[in-house]
């Protein structure tokens, strides 16, 4: 058991080891619903509710389980809660049920969950596993959040439904279709290695393959 | 009929493929070696999973769930979870050498979004059995082209010169928005 | 713990990690199993039931209200209206005993204020360019012409295709041709009682909508004047 402090679980999966950006977990959703911001978020919050719910109840009951059945009952009580969050999404917001269709149920399939409770959930406290869960499902929500806004504000011209440019701007068309999901993601990704190479002291990054480089130099 | 049924099929396979349009099976699509030979025997165990599950999806939904359709996504992940297992025990005694190959991907299909997405699909639509079957078959397919494209792509990017932060995941979805993009042209495929 | 781009195999993590914690624990009775995967399974199934009576109502209500504005819609405004189910090659009051009415096929029926039948409210489906269509159209057997169309679930490329849905213009050709209504190019139907325009640069999503409207008229031709006929002779 590592001793980390609890507010270090909680910080931690919000950037550090984003599930999108850093540990690439739960793909499905984040390219499938990142079409407008207000979708993204929606499910990022929907899988934080079954994140936590399941979090609880699974270290609640972490040490009256035994071994063999350990994955077999947290697949069952991350099931019932993605069934519980299906539910309350279509009877108390209609239209969101509407976009983002069957990937509310498919929340029980999210690498992210299981990987929680299998890394966490399973062996630590109550408390700490809420933490936890409640930090992966922010980062989570933060990374679909970052990817629907690539692709709304190019691909639509508008953020979370707020116009942001006039008239004539011509949208993206491609970053509201299912490449652009892939595209923006594959963007943010790119992005976030550069940085890390800059901040890592390659200081000259090279943006151009090599091939370029020895071109000139024969010439 | 026919018609329907070929539509179903093309439509799952290339029009709608599970995969590059509708966003399921994402973890073993990038998560896939750069080994074509790897991805296409990852397909046909994604298709022969597909095909039982959409089998015992329709019972789950004729006999059973009429009753009780708050228990659907319980229901299908039981099974689903089962079934894998079964697939899995059958590999190791039919070909141990197809087993050791296929190695970790075996129980990874369980939380392959794209089993239990095509479970929920048939549902959402309704599908009888032979074209719940088709629509199995024509996931697979789809998937299994995905999975080699991608592999085959990879192969070759592994082996060129990319700047230092591109040799990440960042580029391997890129070529996935491109594979996307093509796919894309199979639009309109079946227009009257 | 966590493999880049990949995930270690179940089977395994548990290996290891059961090694590298404590001693063995002893083995467990596959009574004692069954009994934990029941209690886990019945808790869940309780706290789903428990979920279902409450949500299940507020989601048929929503249903129901969906539906009666899309044939509100299409009806442009009948005073009341009510559903039949066709089965067979005939359009029935109730619903064949032992279904779910929601889930059958069935056409709405909607009257104006004097009780006088004004048309049929009839939903249909088939492929579109990218996915299949919904759609729900209003259409009168007498004159044989459409009242109006709305569609309730495309999937059309955004800001092409799914000008089906969002082009007034377009939804407003539907009040009026008579069936079987022809497709036509922008502005060259005059004097055809039978066209509708289509919209530039979106013709297969048009046509989708088209076909799928003549092919459901065509379907239930028989039980709708079978229908009127009957109310017809008994009034």
């Amino acid at each position: 058991m590592t001793a980390t402090r609890a507010i270090e679980d909680f910080v931690d999966p919000i950037w550090r080891n984003n599930p999108t950006f850093v540990q690439m977990l739960g793909m499905c959703p984040t390219m499938a619903v990142t079409n407008t911001v207000i979708n993204g978020f929606s499910m990022g919050v929907t899988t934080t509710f079954v994140l936590v719910g399941s979090a609880f109840f699974v270290s609640l009951f972490r040490k009256s389980v035994p071994n063999e059945v350990r994955i077999t009952t947290s697949i069952l009580v991350i099931a019932a809660f993605t069934s519980l969050a299906d539910m309350f999404v279509a009877a108390l917001a209609p239209t969101i049920y509407k976009a983002l269709g069957a990937f509310i149920a498919l929340i029980v399939a999210n690498c992210v969950l299981l990987g929680r409770m299998e890394a966490f959930a399973q062996k630590r406290p109550v408390g700490r596993s809420v933490l936890d869960s409640l930090g992966t499902g922010i980062g989570f929500t933060l990374g679909l959040s970052c990817v629907s806004a690539v692709r709304e504000i190019l691909g639509n011209g508008t953020f979370a439904g707020i116009h942001l440019f006039g008239p004539h701007f011509q949208p993206m068309l491609i970053f509201m279709l299912p490449p652009g999901g892939f595209l923006a993601l594959g963007f943010w990704l790119l992005f976030l290695s550069y940085l890390k190479a800059r901040k890592k002291g390659h200081r000259r990054v090279r943006l151009w393959p090599v091939v370029v480089t020895r071109r000139k130099v024969a010439a | 009929m026919l018609k329907d049924l070929s539509w179903i099929l093309v439509s799952a396979a290339l029009v709608n493929n599970f995969t590059l349009t509708l966003f399921l099976g994402l973890c073993s699509f990038l998560g896939v070696t750069g080994k074509v030979s790897t991805a296409l025997r990852m397909g046909a165990a994604d298709t022969f999973v597909l095909v039982l599950t959409s089998v015992a999806a329709w019972f789950l939904n004729r006999f059973v769930l009429g009753y009780a359709p708050y228990l659907r996504i319980i229901a299908f992940i039981v099974v689903i979870a089962a079934l894998v297992q079964i697939v899995e025990m059958f590999v190791k005694k039919v070909s141990p050498t197809l087993f050791r190959e296929l190695g970790i991907y075996l129980p990874l299909i369980t939380t392959n979004c794209a089993i239990l997405g095509l479970a929920l699909f048939q549902t959402n639509r309704g599908y009888n059995f032979i074209q719940g079957v088709a629509f199995a078959l024509g996931a697979g397919l789809g998937l299994t082209l995905a999975l080699t494209l991608m592999g085959s792509i990879r192969e070759r990017v592994e082996l060129s010169d990319s700047p230092i932060f591109a040799r990440s995941m960042g580029i391997v979805l890129i070529i996935a928005g491109c594979i996307s993009l093509a796919f894309m042209g199979f639009g309109g495929l079946f227009s009257s | 713990m966590s493999v880049p781009g990949g995930h270690a195999p179940k089977s395994a993590s548990l290996s290891t990690e059961m090694a590298a914690d404590a001693p063995p624990p002893p083995d467990v009775r596959p009574s004692r199993l069954i009994l934990i995967l029941c209690s886990f399974g019945a808790a869940c199934g309780l706290a789903l039931a428990l979920a279902f009576e409450w949500t299940q109502p507020r989601i048929d209500a929503h249903q129901a209200m969906l539906t009666e504005a899309a044939v509100r819609e299409v009806l442009r405004g009948p005073d009341h209206f009510t559903p039949l189910y066709v089965s067979g090659g005939t359009l029935t009051a109730t619903a064949p005993a032992g279904a779910d009415p929601a889930k059958l096929d069935r056409v709405f029926v909607g009257y104006d204020q004097s009780g006088k039948a004004i048309g049929f409210a009839i939903p249909a489906s088939g492929p579109g360019f990218q996915d299949n269509l919904k759609l729900i159209f209003g259409y009168d057997p007498a004159t044989e012409q459409l009242i109006g169309m709305k569609l309730v679930d495309q999937r059309e490329t955004p800001g092409i295709g799914d000008r089906i849905e969002k082009d007034l213009a377009f939804v407003q050709e539907f009040a009026g041709p008579r069936a079987p209504i022809e497709g036509v190019k922008a502005g060259r139907g005059q004097g055809n009682a039978h066209a509708v325009d289509m919209i530039t640069g979106a013709t297969i999503s048009s046509r989708a909508v088209i076909a799928i409207i003549n092919k459901r008229v065509q379907a239930l031709a028989p039980a709708l004047q079978n229908y009127t006929q009957q109310q017809g002779g008994a009034r």
